[in-house]
């Protein structure tokens, strides 16, 4: 670890106001800036190695809205983890993190075959007499989490099903390439399928690579740097084989990664310039606003927008998606206070520190009821698992979607 | 710490909120203080009111040291306990009590942050005018123990202008209500001014009755670039010669020019000695000639550059130069000594001129922004904590500033507070006299000496 990155911390608490966990706690080391000394005084010594230690790094969410906040540029959301890598890389994988970390994240057959069951318990109804009779009480509570999350699957992911080469509607501006994330290809295909749609329709020609691997996300939070450097090799090397200065993603977990390889294989001018070729599609689509705003239907529904911590933290877009809702003629936008704080999802988080999870939901669900919308808008998937669950019990009359499913429904006209 | 009352600390307010490991103690050793560090021997944060009486009150028989702290925003290194006691988190306690607007009061908790009381009672067409810089997070207990000041201190005062009533508990954890919610009250001593600024050293608020005013209706935003320092201080004192005063009236200097443009790009030239953000509110009819006034005054002195915003959101744009000063300046080295020097608004050219002498000679690179119009400065000294000789240098180069702050009628601190960071300036200031006399009010209301000692003198 850089001893500089932890000194730039003046200690000067605007990122405090900011995280979440400290909102709910009022606990310095429930703090960015508690956080950071921590690291800071293992590093010179102070502290060791300690459960207590870990446990109150653990409680991060890594949301970096500390580092949005911060005057002096310190992100003490990636410290933690970076000190977190640090720990794994002398622990090693166990058996399990190494199985899926290793074995099945970066080969997508793999993780789509892995998945077929959950599509059968779904489709068979065994889901449904499962939930009925309460069988899940009789496994551990973190399985009961991950169940509860799911939410109807597709009849296949979408990497099975996507051409690889979708053709530009009218005149072709340019080509780009997609980005398919693992979560959006086996759950939230329709607002990939959309994405692709969308990036049609203004004009481009999109090459959705079928060999394309997970991003490394999940390395990055299994603490697995060698996984994360060898997705993002084979990432690089693939996009940057075809002829494309763009490539979309529609999930701003994996933009946010995307966009890091230049920095996880320092020194590799090819991961520089693939992370530099890496928009979100709310950027792309904001840039074609003109013709996009053509093909928009009205769409008179009250519509509320979260900013995923991927997207607004990490990669620092917020207007682009306001922008692209303001297009949307007789939509009613509204607001939602705090709109960039985290919804408590947060990779594996929601199932890691249940409570704290629940806590830091609970808020952002209160926040979203005082809206009165009919929609909440987000761009990011484990945003969209936590809110549909979360708002299925407590919000039911409010639907939750993905932005570009959201713009499709209006260049259908269908609400 | 003794084993025994971190229990009884713990009976008081709960398990949960008593910190006694060596990681939690770690965390609470600092402020936003530079250079300065000490564990405590236990944290506390009660629940409710009774409850900081009662800490209070054990601490007090059992001889132990207590620092009140809200969100340790502090810059004197006043909420650091130095000699392993406890430290009191007023965090929990952050109820906005009552808005009344009948008597146009608000009263809150000390735990309250100050932005957020301005939020509710801003909704209300009400305004707590006291903004400093650290109002987001800062609480509304730190802001009237050390008396916070911030951008609008010029036309609307201090955090002291506001406090109308106290409730604090006294060393002994006995409760002391001060005030009220009336205008007038001649009873006794005016112990709430005295409570105010007492840097946690007289007693611990549970509750505080502020004064509220009507919401400005309308403002107006204003850049000017100013090629020679000179020309900009005179625009200053003409302004308020003119009989105009600005709500906000903030000076960038030449280095923090720089630093910002570096950082926001947002198109300010770098051969300029100054920029001034003004702004100016109140009744449409007064903003709009009181603006004009202002750029007659600023055309006169030869001002290169004057723009007026015209929408709330190019308001923005013009604050953006003076809202990221600290962030620019901070992000160019690891350390950075933000210090507050005060002198008479007359005195501002010389003491930025002396400021910029004084880093030249110490081989320093010290950015000047700040409240122009009050006279208060936040020379910034951008080091390394780890260069211990440029360390030494700029500890030298601040005790030339704050001499010559002296000597032309100034103070050495305006808003952050003496701690224990100042504390060697203080005689110089005050002298033996006023010295005598804080040490007799400290004797007469803490005489034990266990509320956050060794701070101011």
């Amino acid at each position: 670890m850089e001893f500089v990155k932890l000194i730039n911390c003046m200690r000067c608490g605007m990122c405090l106001p900011q995280c979440p966990t400290y909102k709910e706690t009022f606990l310095e080391t429930a703090s960015p800036r508690g956080r950071v000394a921590l690291v800071r005084k293992f590093e010179e010594g102070e502290l060791e190695v300690s459960e207590k230690l870990l446990e109150y790094l653990s409680l991060c969410l890594d949301c970096q809205a500390c580092a949005s906040a911060c005057p002096c540029g310190v992100n003490a959301g990636e410290l933690v983890a970076e000190f977190r890598c640090e720990r794994k890389s002398e622990q090693g994988l166990g058996t399990m993190e190494s199985l899926v970390l290793r074995k099945l994240l970066p080969h997508p057959d793999r993780l789509e075959a892995a998945t077929a069951p959950l599509r059968l318990y779904q489709a068979s109804g065994l889901q449904k007499t499962v939930r009925a009779l309460g069988l899940l009480k009789m496994f551990p509570s973190s399985l009961q989490r991950m169940e509860g999350l799911l939410p109807a699957l597709p009849k296949a992911p979408l990497r099975q099903t996507i051409e690889e080469v979708t053709p530009a509607r009218g005149t072709e501006k340019g080509t780009v390439g997609f980005f398919l994330g693992c979560v959006m290809s086996l759950i939230f295909s329709e607002a990939s399928l959309a994405t692709v749609a969308l990036l049609s329709a203004v004009g481009y020609r999109v090459i959705t690579p079928k060999t394309q691997k997970c991003c490394g996300a999940p390395n990055m939070l299994g603490h697995d740097m060698d996984g994360l450097k060898d997705a993002a090799r084979f990432n690089t090397d693939l996009f940057n084989s075809f002829e494309v200065d763009t490539v979309v993603t529609d999930c701003g977990g994996c933009g946010a990664e995307l966009k890091k390889y230049g920095h996880h294989l320092a020194g590799d001018p090819e991961a520089e310039r693939f992370s530099s070729k890496i928009r979100d599609i709310s950027q792309i689509l904001a840039a074609e606003s003109e013709t996009l705003q053509t093909m928009l239907k009205p769409l008179p529904v009250a519509v509320t927008y979260h900013d995923a911590c991927h997207i607004a933290h990490c990669q620092g877009i917020r207007s682009e998606p306001r922008q692209l809702l303001g297009l949307i003629p007789q939509l009613d936008y509204r607001e939602l206070p705090e709109a960039d704080a985290c919804c408590g999802s947060a990779g594996t988080y929601n199932i890691e520190k249940p409570e704290m999870s629940d806590r830091v939901l609970s808020r952002k669900v209160e926040n979203i009821r005082k809206t009165g919308a009919q929609y909440l808008v987000t761009g990011n998937p484990g945003c969209l698992l936590q809110l549909k669950k979360a708002l299925s019990e407590q919000l039911p009359e409010v639907k939750v979607i993905h932005l570009t499913e959201l713009l499709q429904m209006s260049v259908d006209g269908r609400y | 710490m003794d084993k025994q009352l971190i229990k009884s600390l713990a009976q008081v307010v709960g398990e949960q909120y008593t910190l006694a490991d060596r990681e939690s103690l770690a965390c609470y050793g600092y402020d936003s203080t530079p250079e300065l560090e000490s564990r405590p021997g236990v944290v506390v944060l009660p629940g409710n009111q009774e409850e900081i009486g009662k800490v209070l009150a054990l601490c007090h028989g059992a001889g132990v040291r207590v620092t009140p702290r809200g969100s340790g925003t502090n810059l004197s290194g006043g909420s650091i306990s130095f000699d392993g006691g406890v430290i009191l988190q007023t965090s929990r306690l952050n109820r906005i009590i009552e808005i009344d607007e009948e008597n146009l009061t608000a009263t809150v908790e000390p735990g309250v942050v100050t932005s957020a009381l301005h939020r509710e009672v801003e909704a209300k067409g009400l305004f707590y005018p006291p903004d400093p810089g650290s109002m987001n997070i800062s609480t509304m207990g730190g802001n009237v123990a050390e008396n916070s000041g911030g951008l609008r201190g010029l036309k609307y005062g201090v955090t002291a202008d506001y406090v109308m009533g106290l409730k604090t508990f006294l060393a002994d954890g006995e409760l002391l209500k001060t005030g009220g919610k009336v205008v007038k009250d001649v009873a006794g001593y005016n112990l709430n001014q005295l409570l105010v600024s007492s840097e946690g050293t007289l007693g611990v608020f549970s509750e505080i009755t502020v004064k509220l005013i009507p919401k400005p209706q309308c403002k107006k935003t204003m850049l000017v670039h100013f090629p020679q320092l000179e020309q900009a201080a005179l625009t200053v004192s003409q302004i308020i010669a003119a009989r105009i005063i600005p709500a906000t009236l903030e000076f960038l200097d030449r280095v923090t020019i720089k630093c910002v443009e570096d950082y926001a790009h947002v198109g300010l030239p770098l051969d300029v000695d100054a920029v001034l953000l003004i702004e100016v509110d109140g009744h449409p009819a007064v903003v709009e000639e009181e603006a004009a006034g202002i750029r007659a005054i600023c055309e006169r002195q030869g001002c290169s550059f004057f723009q007026t915003a015209a929408t709330a959101d190019e308001a923005l744009k013009l604050a953006t130069a003076r809202r990221v000063a600290l962030s620019a300046l901070a992000r160019l080295r690891p350390t950075t000594i933000l210090e507050d020097a005060t002198v008479p608004r007359s005195a501002i050219a010389p003491m930025v001129k002396l400021i910029q002498e004084t880093a030249r000679k110490y081989d320093l690179t010290i950015g000047t922004f700040g409240h122009a119009g009050d006279g208060n400065l936040h020379p910034t000294c951008l080091t390394d904590e780890r260069n211990r000789d440029e360390i030494e240098r700029a500890h030298r180069a601040f005790a030339e500033i704050f001499e010559a702050t002296i000597a032309m009628g100034g103070t050495i601190t305006g808003e952050h507070g003496v701690g224990v960071a100042k504390k060697k300036y203080l005689p110089l200031l005050v002298g033996n006299a006023g010295l005598r006399v804080m040490r007799g009010i400290k004797g007469a209301l803490d005489p034990n000496g266990i509320l956050n000692p060794g701070k101011i003198f």
